[in-house]
């Protein structure tokens, strides 16, 4: 008997062995440029160079939603679809804060909005060709527009469009409603121009023009659903083989003009994409440099987080972006006694944000301490504090007890906390939040719930938080683009609490917050919307319907022998558009 | 100790051989200071309970002890080449070519996933240099000889196809296939019905004089060897305690032992009157065996020598005309014993 | 005799058939009715197939395009005709024609889903089989030179390292081995290499290496413990002994004589192991990024991809059955007893 464990734990500490070996000898390390470092890309470009060639190694642990323009709704594929695709506006492939720049690519400048931010038009470029060399037209585009609408040919695409767009009652998309006039919604005048008929204003569309859904797609090469087997490139590269959830490489597209296209450099001469690989694998050949890309840019796994932030070498190539998510606490204001708003400052007060921190992961793979709704690199973020923890962050109870006095609760009371049972790091929070609560009486109930019902039946669910006392919401949110109106109105904004559930906002119920909304969102003028944007996070932040917990960040490896590196803080990853392989 | 026939030189002979198993409880002593020998043409029978050492003895013979495992003394000469300290190849080369072994259950010492034939020609082919037609020919006229109606056709088959009393013609047919000189027949027919059993043992004795081999048969059952040995030895507790001619120890039993054995005996030849009677006791331990003699806790007469039994063990001694035993009891107290208590009742 | 192997055959593919049914209902079972039970709706179950933020409208016309209002089932009737008469599926401009035997189609990829096993087959077969011929060859061997030395060091230290073998999963002595072979040493191809065996047979064993020996280090282990407690079983057999007194030399009595005796429990294990694997090595896949049929099941399961899993739970149920059925077909090779049984 204990020959055997003998023998076996000798086995599991060879293996041990091996791997801290594994670990040690994959050093070696980018030398040369001295400007490399923890952080180094994260507002400048690293090894900036021209040179082509070469091919680009990316790797995927899961699969694309989907390849078509029309479809898609992930980050890294937006980031990514610009080698293949060219919506009318981009943003601009620079480092740091500048990213967020909109820049325009398929069109010629930006959106000129008229009838006070009602009609959108766009000029296009000329002499931008398919990849079969057949000309882009105006016409490409709107129809490109009306097919992302079919949300039954494509569910997983973003609904802006249909939300926005003066469309026919009834329109149920080209394939369905072919005859049906959509006028009303898109025109183009002429093969170059195409105009945006919105139902209201809405003064930051160029974020929409930004989708990839406004990338063209030829009519007569639509296969509907099954577009995304074979994408009709305009950018830069066209694929070459794809096997849906396996691999695909993208090649040079011959009939991509440079003159065309001031944004994109196109240095790599390929790339090659591999999907469902393992996600510490992925790690490993990141560091051993047999992987250029870890695609989905969310960071590396637990597994490997000591292990770069422990190695000088290998922290030396990394970096530890913000990225536009949130990690909050919705505190209901229809459960008693949280309608009382002095009983949510309490919580507000009472929170050690410390503690929600290293909950998270600590300040490289959690983030930093949030004390407002919009992370630091939405543009208008206002850095404010209304209710502030103390020196040591770990809550102010004197202002705490004096809310609870305030709100006739001076010995606290008790409510539920609601989290999704899947994922460990809410769970965390919810028990920080018990132990932090506690300190002034307040006495909270974990509850969990499946993550694939969360916000559809149970926190998300106004009869049920309310029939449940589900008083604090454990909660997140991520900007489809970095704006205000992309990261604000999905989660303060009354009118999408639906009474049937699938709302990720169930507190945030301010009508005055509404009109403000709606004010910034007819607002054309850039400068003025921002200013607007923090206006409303403060005025949330007033009513203490949102605990905020901490600013996300991720830790990114960057993959040895690139060029151009650089973190884009609008895809809060590194920018796809300007890597070269060296 | 020389055969009652004398003359030739024995084909195989044992002398003081002493088989002990080291084991964790102490040394097994299953064979001990034993001596025996058997000329060509001549069947030697060795009797005893289990755990006697008689198998453990054939075995030896055989070198088919785990290496390792027995410890082995003593002189085994076949045809004057001493098998003990002989190296295990040499005596591989041996087996099966110039000695073979008959065992007691044919179902089990059959390999169940080969065919009958092949089995035979496996055991030709090792020792001699064929084809496998050559071999396959030699294995159906084996069959045929030990007595297999239609061999050619029933050589393919399997042994559970067989019944136990062809099974056991196959293991003869393929103990002969090379023509051994030393046949060993280790309880041939225990397995075996009674009307089988007959048939079984006529073919022993007419394939021994065909190839004039010397015979080792091995059987706790006297009656077995009653028609067939020439000489018979009785083992027990690893030892020899009788030993002569098959005739005088049917007529003149010295030893008490002995005795027992007959009295144990199935007769076909007469009604019983009386139920079988088994010797009472068992074989005490072979790892601790008693001062005396060995059968003295078992024996009806042990009272007849005051406490020698208990304190001092018979020698094997000639008590005439090549008439072995190992026995306290005077002479006249056999005599009296055998003509008057068991005789009348066997 | 070949007449009733034939029947034999016949009737256990009908019972083959008949599980697989089974085996599909259970499954449509527990993606729909469990949900159920658990208080879902034809919305919630279509939530999973649409992006983040769709709209009610999108959820529903979702539930609808998937049939998930229809009655269980209905919806389990139409997937069994797809299998009979094959199936149309819209997808936009047009309507994709599954043709019988359809196994089903995407909801996320807009693909059949039997073409896709049918792709992904010869990776795990690949894998499987070239695994088990390591597997069998290590496990055997070790467990024969075990049980010949019983009690020795070699037999202790063999031992040990199969408790090592079974104990470690495979996601972590894979990854472990690729960070040493593959990338430290570099001797192995990397996670994620596969060349098909018809291009050329070279890359394709070199790109399956490490797999191989990873999955056949943990089968090895189970093979070599249930070799070596069969020979010790078997070697003490009386038939052992008639082949030494033949006078055959040890290496023909041990491999002849007693593995083939000692094969018997080993091919039964073989058989379920085999046909397990045949479904879907999952975790090594998954470890080495290896597009099979367990990857497949894997990224079905993640996406809620029900057809895709119906497919390939079929698939896996397949094997195991064949595997079987083959096994017991072996047996009576193996073992002449049971032919005339």
């Amino acid at each position: 008997m204990n020959s055997k464990r003998l023998v076996t734990a000798v086995a599991a500490g060879a293996a041990v062995a091996m791997a801290l070996s594994a670990c040690g000898g994959s050093t070696g390390g980018n030398s040369g440029s001295g400007e490399s470092g923890f952080n180094a890309a994260l507002d400048k470009t690293l090894n900036p160079s021209e040179k082509k060639g070469g091919v680009i190694k990316i790797a995927n642990a899961g699969t694309w939603d989907s390849l078509d323009p029309g479809e898609t709704y992930y980050g890294y594929s937006w980031n990514f679809l610009r080698l293949y695709g060219r919506s009318l506006v981009m943003f601009k492939p620079a480092p740091g804060g500048a990213s967020n720049e909109l820049v325009p690519d398929l069109a010629e400048k930006l959106g000129e909005p008229s009838d006070g931010g009602k009609t959108w038009t766009y000029k296009l470029r000329t002499g931008i060709k398919y990849e079969d060399g057949t000309p882009v037209t105006a016409k490409d585009v709107a129809y490109a527009v009306l097919r992302s609408t079919d949300k039954e040919t494509f569910p997983n695409g973003p609904a802006y469009f249909e939300g926005f767009l003066n469309l026919p009652e009834g329109y149920k998309g080209p394939y369905k409603t072919p005859d049906m006039d959509t006028s009303s919604a898109i025109t183009t005048p002429d093969d170059q121009t195409v105009v945006f008929h919105l139902k209201e204003a809405f003064g930051g569309f160029d974020y929409m023009a930004q989708l990839p859904q406004t990338a063209p797609v030829p009519k007569a090469k639509d296969t509907g659903a099954k577009y995304k087997e074979h994408v009709l490139s305009t950018g830069p590269y066209k694929f070459d083989k794809n096997e849906i959830d396996k691999k695909f490489n993208l090649v040079r597209n011959d009939q991509w003009d440079q003159a065309t296209d001031p944004n994109r450099k196109a240095l790599p001469d390929g790339y090659e994409v591999e999907m469902n690989v393992n996600a510490d694998d992925i790690d490993n050949r990141l560091i051993n440099g047999d992987l250029h890309i870890d695609i989905a840019g969310t960071g590396v796994q637990p597994a490997s987080l000591s292990r770069v932030l422990g190695d000088p070498s290998l922290k030396a190539n990394a970096d530890n972006p913000t990225i536009a998510r949130l990690w909050y606490t919705s505190i209901n204001p229809t459960v008693a006694p949280l309608d009382n708003i002095d009983c949510r400052k309490a919580i507000e007060y009472a929170t050690d944000k410390t503690s929600y921190q290293t909950a998270y992961g600590g300040p490289f793979s959690g983030g930093d301490i949030a004390t407002t709704i919009m992370p630091p690199l939405i543009p208008g973020q206002e850095k404010f504090d209304l209710y502030p923890a103390g020196a040591d962050g770990k809550g102010d109870m004197n202002k705490a007890k004096e809310a609870l006095t305030a709100c006739g609760q001076p010995n606290g009371f008790e409510t539920n906390i609601a989290y999704r049972a899947e994922r460990p790091k809410e769970k965390a929070t919810a028990e920080s939040l018990q132990q932090s609560l506690a300190r002034v009486g307040i006495k909270l109930t974990l509850r969990a719930f499946p993550q694939g019902d969360y916000f559809s039946q149970f926190a998300g669910n106004p009869p049920f938080v309310k029939a449940n006392n589900l008083g604090l919401v454990v909660n997140g949110w991520g900007a489809d683009w970095n704006d205000g109106f992309g990261f604000l109105s999905q989660i303060v904004d009354s009118r999408v609490i639906r009474e049937t559930g699938g709302s990720s906002n169930t507190s945030v119920r301010i009508p005055e917050v509404d009109t403000m909304l709606d004010a910034a969102i007819a607002e054309t003028d850039a400068t003025k919307r921002e200013a607007m944007w923090g206006d409303i996070d403060k005025r949330v932040m007033e009513e203490a319907v949102i605990l905020p917990g901490v600013y996300a960040k991720s830790l990114l490896i960057r993959g040895k022998g690139l060029t151009n590196v650089f973190v884009s803080e609008a895809y809060g990853m590194y920018d796809y558009l300007a890597l070269g392989a060296s | 100790m020389s055969s009652s026939t004398g003359a030739q030189n024995p084909f195989l002979e044992v002398r003081n051989l002493r088989v002990h198993f080291p084991t964790d409880d102490g040394v097994v002593k299953s064979v001990d200071d034993l001596s025996f020998s058997v000329e060509r043409g001549k069947t030697l029978g060795i009797v005893g309970e289990s755990g006697s050492g008689k198998s453990v003895t054939s075995l030896s013979v055989m070198g088919l002890h785990k290496r390792g495992t027995a410890d082995i003394t003593g002189e085994i000469l076949l045809d004057g080449q001493d098998l003990v300290g002989l190296d295990p190849d040499a005596v591989r080369r041996l087996r099966g070519k110039r000695m073979a072994m008959i065992f007691q259950d044919p179902l089990s010492a059959m390999h169940p996933f080969y065919s009958v034939g092949s089995q035979i020609v496996e055991a030709y082919r090792v020792h001699n240099k064929v084809t496998k037609q050559v071999a396959r020919k030699h294995a159906i006229d084996l069959l045929e000889r030990v007595g297999i109606p239609n061999p050619k056709s029933r050589v393919d088959d399997y042994p559970h196809q067989f019944s136990g009393g062809m099974r056991q013609r196959a293991m003869i047919a393929m103990a002969l296939s090379c023509d051994p000189e030393l046949l060993i027949a280790d309880e041939p027919t225990t397995a075996l019905d009674v009307t089988v059993q007959a048939q079984i043992l006529d073919l022993i004795r007419d394939l021994q004089a065909e190839f004039n081999s010397a015979v080792v048969i091995i059987t706790h059952d006297l009656g077995v060897v009653a028609e067939l040995a020439d000489d018979i030895m009785v083992m027990y507790a690893g030892r020899a305690v009788e030993y002569s001619t098959a005739e005088d120890i049917f007529t003149n039993p010295q030893h008490p032992y002995t005795w027992g054995l007959l009295g144990s005996m199935p007769r076909l030849d007469r009604e019983r009157t009386e139920r079988l009677q088994p010797i009472a006791g068992s074989p005490p331990s072979l790892i601790n065996v008693p001062q005396g003699c060995p059968f003295n806790p078992r024996c009806a007469y042990d009272a007849l020598n005051g406490d020698l039994s208990t304190t001092e063990r018979p020698e094997f001694r000639d008590v005439g005309g090549g008439h072995f035993i190992a026995c306290h009891l005077s002479g006249e107290e056999r005599t009296r014993i055998w003509e008057n208590e068991i005789r009348p009742k066997l | 005799m070949p007449a009733t192997v034939i029947t034999y055959i016949i009737r256990r593919l009908f019972a083959a058939v008949v599980l697989l049914f089974i085996v599909s209902m259970i499954t449509f079972a527990i993606f729909f009715v469990i949900p159920k039970l658990g208080g879902g709706t034809p919305e919630t179950l279509a939530s999973r197939y649409v992006g983040r933020a769709a709209t009610a409208e999108t959820v529903r016309l979702t539930a609808e395009r998937l049939g998930f209002y229809d009655p269980i089932l209905v919806q389990y009737g139409h997937w069994l005709k797809g299998i009979f008469v094959g199936a149309d599926y819209d997808y936009g401009p047009a309507v994709d024609h599954c043709p019988a035997p359809c196994l089903g189609y995407s909801f996320r990829t807009n693909q059949p889903v039997l073409p896709d096993l049918l792709d992904r087959l010869p990776v795990t077969l690949s894998l499987a089989s070239g695994a088990a011929v390591l597997w069998l060859l290590a496990g055997i061997s070790v467990g024969t030179l075990s049980a010949l030395r019983k009690g020795s060091v070699l037999d202790r230290m063999s031992m040990g390292v199969a408790l090592a073998g079974v104990s470690l999963p495979i996601f972590f002595t894979g990854l472990i081995s690729l960070a040493f072979f593959s990338y430290q040493l570099g001797w192995t191809a990397p996670g994620g290499s596969y060349t098909p065996i018809t291009e050329n047979i070279g890359d394709w064993a070199y790109a399956l290496l490490l797999p191989w020996i990873t999955l056949a280090f943990q089968f090895s282990a189970q093979y070599a413990r249930l070799t070596r407690a069969g020979m010790l079983e078997t070697m003490n057999e009386d038939f052992i002994r008639t082949a030494r007194a033949k006078g055959l030399v040890e290496r023909r009595v041990v491999v002849k004589h007693g593995l083939r005796g000692a094969l018997t429990p080993i091919l039964t294990i073989f058989g379920l192991d085999i046909g397990l694997l045949l479904g879907g090595a999952v975790l090594t896949e998954s470890a080495f990024s290896l597009k099979g049929l367990g990857q497949y099941a894997i990224d079905a399961i993640k996406n809620y991809d029900l057809p895709k899993v119906m497919g390939v739970t079929i698939m896996a149920a397949f094997f195991i059955v064949l595997a079987n059925l083959v096994v017991d077909l072996l047996y009576a090779v193996v073992d002449p007893r049971v032919r005339t049984a």
